[in-house]
């Protein structure tokens, strides 16, 4: 059949395969049983018909020669690429029978169940865990929790609700709502919203902003397009963000030029935090972070001076030394200036309609679940113990923890992991050996994924094919809109979705029957919170907003008591106000302010170490055609981005001698990796920036090359145990030591 | 017949490689075919270092001949383009946008 015959399918991504933290809506054209190509739906308020390169290149991703499409068992040691296909009853047969036996003999929280980026797959995970009875849901090796989490503490201690910068993305009719206003600065932190797909934000948003007026601060330690773009770019050292936060506090709160309104009325604690910030004067600041002084009240003085503004922030806030802390400070900014759930500021963000796709909460937890379940996790939990704010925030393990806990065994030891599209070892573990050796000698580990990746090849005992975005049935209300993905395809080869293989699993392995016999029953009890269903959504194009005066849509909710479930006027929090001294980090034990710490290792924390190790490294520089450590297999996409590169500056690499193009290692104290030098001047002469995730598909996978992941992946040069005091935040793979050796003089 | 071109206000785009990938997937081109391909430009002045990304059209630009005889609006880079930078339709059109737009470029290839 000719293109432009094929039957087209709409959809929701937020899935692997094109990777997608988003929510793009896509037409997706199938030929007979075969998608023959992946577009942007034009009709859908989220991308409005754009999409990227990694959604552009589905088509290789579905039927790429190495998707592993059967069951398979081990047949040799682990690490030997010896597998056997098996059907899907022997394989869920056998797992049924270990992980049954693991639980009577050492009980359920001795199997943690392993999930990587936060997309739809936190709603299967979370469902057979719970089934199953363990606590112990974790993203393994990604050392301080850092990705998202922290940020979203920070901002639930904070103001009981999670904020993003408002592109109009809460209102359907987007850029043309009468009742949204573009912000008139928006400060990009520490992300580049061009490459990457960030959680529930599609970066070409701020592209959009700008066409209808918004400027640009940018904080940044290279230069990018953005800061090109940028009325002011401070460029920082990487690892002080937090710093600059507290200065730009200092300059706004004593320059009288706060929000005096919002601060009297729905603030709380604004005397102290006054106090706090009096310290970090833009001159100190300016030593900190190598911002000067001027520039830094600059920035302060166009954020705080036009209303509304809007920060968008990155990754690297979580990272920092204590990314909790910075988070608040940096929320702090948007409160005292009151560009809170105010068009064109920091819109309160919550899940479309109320549903929920995988509970973070315990109130969420406790609707699905049961009040018993919530208390009987925190017992066991990992880490729950150690940190109250891992305690009372969510319920997921800290990694730096685990490992701890994999190694010697106490309090109880890990015998067991589910793995699900989560690649460890090639993708977000911080010291990947160290998470290599102490998972070898699990008992048993089941690996869910699409392809063999250094993190099966290393630990699966059984692997099961999971069906990519357009092969399954799935949901999504994070954040809005409300939003299914439909199923196109049938299952490539024998695979299934996340969905249908736990609800499988947890059929069986279930203390108390689970209630739903198909995926589809689950999906539709879960929308009902939303008075919808699957098949109504899907009628629908796929997505819906919630209606006027839901809870869910923007604007000025703490006014009209739609933040609080006692229905009052305020926020969730406390003292029912934006608490700029934080109760709940009080309750938790920590400070209720915040405060600047400097990176563990840096020039200034450790100067020894700096003269033999004289740049700072800054990890997971984003790539607009890979997601984390994905899509390296696909060649639309590798073409583009052929080779690990790290960016040094161009005097810098004069001086050592190095050209572009030239493979070069990095080292540190930690190890050392090989990647081809870009020499740029758009580079920091001290910083050397590198992308994360690098294997490769096309090497040996056995072990120990691994795909040579040991060779590329950069985060074999950083750490785990640097956790903040909150247990959120807290590592180097932002702002770590290194220096760089030509290949050629290299010292094999 | 009036002559078809592309417009593309480079100033806009951002080097997200998805026109490139968008072409490869509708011609389904193989490796290091493209009918569009993104340059990075750094530029340095005393102040500041600037990052600009300029799309080119290549010879396997055909300016999507085939999708649009089957009805779609325009060629895929211009539909997936993330930035919305760039505009399809007869040259005298485009060359008239042009004069609003300083940093772009006007391709009219055959």
């Amino acid at each position: 059949m000719a293109k432009g015959d094929e039957k087209k399918v709409l959809s929701t991504m937020w899935s692997a395969g094109c990777g997608s933290h988003g929510g793009c809506g896509c037409e997706i054209y199938v030929d007979g049983d075969k998608v023959t190509r992946v577009e942007g739906d034009k009709n859908h308020p989220f991308n409005q018909g754009r999409l990227c390169a990694k959604g552009l290149a589905l088509p290789q991703y579905i039927y790429h020669p190495d998707r592993v499409t059967h069951p398979l068992k081990r047949v040799g040691e682990r690490g030997e690429g010896r597998w056997q296909q098996i059907s899907w009853d022997e394989a869920y047969d056998t797992i049924e029978k270990k992980l049954k036996d693991i639980r009577e003999k050492f009980g359920a929280e001795s199997v943690i169940f392993c999930q990587g980026t936060g997309r739809d797959i936190g709603g299967p995970i979370t469902f057979l865990m719970y089934a199953y009875g363990s606590p112990n849901w974790v993203q393994v090796g990604l050392a301080g929790h850092a990705c998202y989490t922290p940020r979203l503490g920070a901002m639930f201690a904070t103001q009981g609700h999670y904020s993003v910068a408002d592109c109009s993305q809460f209102l359907e009719k987007r850029y043309d709502s009468p009742e949204w206003t573009p912000p008139k600065y928006i400060i990009m932190w520490a992300q580049n919203p061009a490459a990457g797909c960030h959680d529930g934000f599609y970066g070409h948003w701020i592209i959009d902003c700008m066409r209808r007026g918004s400027k640009l601060i940018t904080i940044d330690p290279r230069y990018t397009w953005f800061t090109s773009r940028s009325e002011v770019h401070l460029q920082n050292r990487p690892g002080t963000d937090g710093a600059i936060a507290l200065g730009m506090l200092n300059v706004i709160i004593n320059e009288g030029i706060y929000d005096k309104e919002f601060v009297e009325n729905w603030c709380y604690g604004f005397d102290e935090l006054k106090e706090r910030v009096q310290e970090y004067t833009p001159e100190k600041v300016a030593e900190i972070t190598w911002v000067p002084a001027d520039l830094l009240r600059k920035a302060a003085r166009l954020y705080a001076t036009n209303k509304p503004s809007a920060i968008q922030w990155g990754e690297p806030v979580d990272a920092m030394p204590a990314g909790s802390v910075v988070a608040q400070a940096i929320n702090h900014l948007w409160a005292i200036t009151g560009n809170i759930d105010n068009p064109g500021g920091n819109v309160i963000a919550r899940n479309s309609h109320g549903v929920t796709t995988y509970p973070f909460s315990s109130a969420e937890l406790t609707k699905l679940y049961g009040a018993d379940l919530v208390k009987k996790l925190n017992e066991k939990r990992i880490g729950a113990d150690r940190y109250p704010m891992i305690k009372g925030f969510r319920g997921w393990v800290q990694p730096d923890v685990l490992i701890e806990q994999m190694e010697t065994g106490k309090p109880y030891r890990v015998r067991a992991a589910w793995i699900q599209t989560s690649n460890i070892l090639g993708g977000q573990a911080s010291d990947p050996r160290r998470h290599y050796e102490a998972m070898k000698k699990l008992d048993f580990i089941v690996v869910v994924d699409l392809f063999q990746n250094p993190t099966s090849m290393a630990l699966a005992d059984i692997f099961l094919p999971a069906a990519s975005i357009c092969e399954k049935e799935s949901f999504r209300s994070w954040w809005q809109p409300l939003g299914v993905s439909v199923k196109a395809i049938e299952g490539v080869g024998e695979s299934m979705s996340d969905w249908e293989i736990n609800l499988e699993m947890a059929k069986r392995l279930a203390t108390t029957p689970i209630k739903f016999n198909t995926v589809r029953e689950l999906i539709d009890d879960r929308l009902k919170d939303g008075n919808t269903s699957f098949e109504k959504l899907k009628a629908k194009g796929c997505w819906e907003y919630p209606p006027e005066g839901h809870n869910t849509r923007p604007y000025y909710r703490y006014r009209r008591g739609l933040l609080r479930a006692d229905g009052q006027p305020g926020f969730d929090t406390p003292t029912g106000k934006v608490e700029l001294y934080s109760k709940r980090y009080e309750d938790w034990g920590l400070d209720p302010l915040p405060y600047y710490e400097e990176p563990k290792e840096s020039p200034v924390a450790t100067p020894e170490l700096a003269k033999e190790y004289p740049f700072i490294l800054t990890t997971g520089r984003r790539s607009p055609v890979f997601f984390h450590s994905e899509h390296r297999m696909i060649p639309w996409l590798r073409e583009l981005d052929p080779y690990p590169e790290c960016e040094i500056n161009d005097r810098t690499a004069e001086a050592l001698g190095i050209s572009s193009g030239e493979w070069v290692y990095i080292e540190n104290r930690h190890g050392r990796v090989k990647m081809k030098a870009k020499v740029t001047p758009t580079a920091h002469p001290r910083v050397i920036t590198a992308p994360h995730g690098w294997w490769l598909p096309e090497t040996e996978g056995k072990a120990p090359n691994l795909f040579s992941t040991w060779d590329y992946n950069i985060n074999n040069l950083t750490s785990m145990g640097n956790q903040a005091k909150s247990g959120f935040g807290g590592t180097d793979y932002r702002s770590g030591l290194c220096r760089i050796v030509k290949v050629s003089d290299g010292k094999e | 017949m009036p002559r078809n071109g592309l417009l593309i206000e480079y100033g806009y785009c951002t080097g997200c490689h998805a026109c490139e990938v968008a072409c490869k997937q509708e011609h389904n081109y193989s490796e290091g075919m493209c009918g569009i391909r993104v340059d990075e430009l750094v530029t340095v002045s005393p102040d500041k270092v600037q990052v600009d990304y300029v799309p080119i059209t290549t010879r396997f630009c055909d300016l999507c001949a085939d999708r649009l005889k089957r009805g779609e609006e325009t060629p895929a880079c211009v539909k997936h383009c993330q930035s919305l930078c760039m505009w399809y339709g007869p040259v005298t059109e485009l060359s008239k946008m042009m004069e609003d737009k300083p940093r772009s470029s006007l391709f009219t290839p055959r």
